[in-house]
């Protein structure tokens, strides 16, 4: 197998974007990243799309050869392939790409996520979004994303010291983290109130422990590392590449609080990477919800199970703790546009592993991770990387 | 849903049937054709749930998907079947009754309908014991 680098990175500003078409969104991203590389199109042997949903939120498939189409690509008939995993879609894409250039099958290869979720309403992207759960005995009997995490969260805070304000730190957290990143669909801070006096939408989960609905792209540009010299990029290492699956449905799990996808993904990357969770500067990790940030710092082996809550509460997540977690904003405050979150997650890391992170920059962060989750946990990906 | 998915899990929807292996004895609830510990040495059957367990833990919807907007707030859980398995119901209480290790027993109900014109799916919701 050969060294993996990443050479380029690029990511559209998150939020509602009414103006922008589906496959517009993506040209803007791999631009970016092209232009970030110093790698020409024709250059690119192929392209990797994570993408959960076009189908149901602009009734597009064939997302790999659109993409391929409309970035210019079409007439040198790149191999280009969209990858699905749900939420955990582009965290695949990113994976099957590093794979295809460690195995020296192709050299210059670029990994990618999108998603146009506004086209649909509210109504009809929760419906889309629930087909990430089980949804013949999950969503068939009233089961919500919400509703599932919530109820998560009701067995973790049974068993577990956890308290809502807890619970809301970590949005309060995410969205100081937010404001400064430029490309957040949320640039504004909150209080622990503001949190506490928004809506319940499953309880105990209020709408500020929720992520929003987003339009988003990102791509990065991958290369063989002994040919970064090539390219004007600042290269960042992939120290590790790791997925690990669980059952569909969150009632199959052996724990509720626990996703054993995530503790296996994490094993994996740590063992290949010869390294120990002390080691990692920063993570970003899939807070889809305030708990599941809460569970996977422990999953990922930041803490004991049961002292997520503890963690977050010192401030031991926020920037300048011992382990900043989403400097990005997460999905709660950067957005979360399905398809493109595991990519934007890439981007984050090389970002700041380049020290390129603006007034969210982590001092002397050498060593990143990023952790990113399909449905309530059935598919997640871990990542470690590091600086050349 | 279309008429064909619903119809051919009307067994287990409305009467709990599920499968069990002969092999190491296991129980699946929602069913499964394979089971997962003895894969092709495995031989499954059906089998008959009492449909009484305890609740695991649970939520309280409040925002639903636009089949359940008309019921909300609504009490969702996962129950854990005194056979063993898991499965994810609703519960036919109010948000404050809801406990959990709340022990419940089934009832058949109207879960939901495709629009006003379209099939109206019914199946299994729990009730607690204690309040029947």
């Amino acid at each position: 197998m050969r060294d993996v680098a990443v050479i380029g990175v690029g990511c559209t500003t998150f939020g509602e974007k009414w103006s922008t078409a589906f496959r517009h969104l993506f040209i803007e991203a791999g631009a970016l990243a092209l232009e970030d590389a110093g790698v020409q199109g024709e250059q690119v042997d192929a392209l990797y799309v994570g993408n959960m949903s076009a189908g149901r939120f602009v009734e597009q498939e064939h997302i790999g050869a659109l993409i391929a189409d409309y970035a210019g690509l079409a007439t040198t008939h790149i191999a280009s392939t969209r990858v699905e995993a749900a939420c955990a879609s582009g965290g695949l894409a990113f994976r099957q790409a590093v794979i295809a250039v460690a195995s020296g099958m192709e050299d210059i290869v670029v990994a990618a996520g999108v998603e146009k979720m506004t086209d649909v309403g509210t109504g009809a992207s929760v419906e889309a979004l629930a087909g990430a759960a089980d949804r013949e005995w999950e969503g068939f009997v009233g089961a919500t994303f919400p509703g599932l995490y919530a109820m998560m969260a009701v067995d973790y805070m049974h068993r577990y010291p956890l308290s809502r304000e807890d619970l809301a730190q970590v949005a309060v957290k995410n969205h100081s983290n937010g404001a400064k990143n430029p490309i957040a669909q949320f640039q504004q801070e909150i209080t622990i109130d503001t949190v506490l006096r928004s809506s319940l939408v499953a309880d105990p989960l209020r709408l500020f422990d929720c992520s929003p609905i987003t339009d988003g792209a990102a791509a990065v540009v991958l290369a063989p590392l002994e040919r970064v010299h090539e390219f004007t990029g600042t290269p960042v290492k992939v120290l590790a590449t790791a997925q690990a699956s669980d059952s569909i449905a969150l009632h199959d799990r052996r724990d509720i609080s626990t996703l054993d996808a995530t503790v296996a993904a994490a094993n994996r990357a740590f063992s290949k990477a010869h390294l120990t969770p002390r080691e990692i500067d920063l993570v970003e990790v899939h807070d889809c919800f305030t708990i599941a940030e809460i569970i996977a710092i422990e999953d990922l082996g930041f803490c004991r199970k049961g002292e997520g809550g503890r963690l977050t509460r010192e401030g031991e997540t926020a920037l300048g703790g011992r382990i900043p977690v989403n400097t990005s904003g997460g999905l709660k405050a950067c957005g979360h546009p399905v398809g493109a979150t595991g990519i934007k997650q890439v981007w984050e890391v090389v970002t700041q592993l380049r020290g390129e992170a603006g007034a969210r920059q982590v001092d002397s962060a050498e060593i990143g991770m990023t952790h990113n989750v399909g449905g309530t946990g059935a598919t997640v990906a871990v990542h470690i990387l590091g600086v050349t | 849903m279309s008429v064909a998915r619903f119809w051919r899990k009307i067994p287990q929807r409305y009467n709990l049937i599920g499968t069990r292996c002969g092999t190491c004895g296991r129980h699946f609830f929602p069913p499964r054709t394979f089971c997962p510990d003895c894969r092709r040495a495995g031989e499954i059957g059906p089998y008959h749930f009492r449909g009484t367990g305890e609740v695991v833990t649970f939520t309280v919807i409040r925002t639903a998907s636009e089949a359940f907007e008309q019921m909300t707030p609504y009490v969702l859980a996962i129950i854990r079947l005194d056979e063993g398995p898991q499965l994810t119901g609703q519960i036919v209480c109010t948000p404050e009754q809801a406990k959990i290790g709340m022990r419940v027993r089934p009832v058949f109900r109207r879960i939901g309908a495709d629009g006003t014109s379209g099939v109206i799916s019914y199946g299994t919701k729990f009730a607690p014991v204690a309040l029947s």
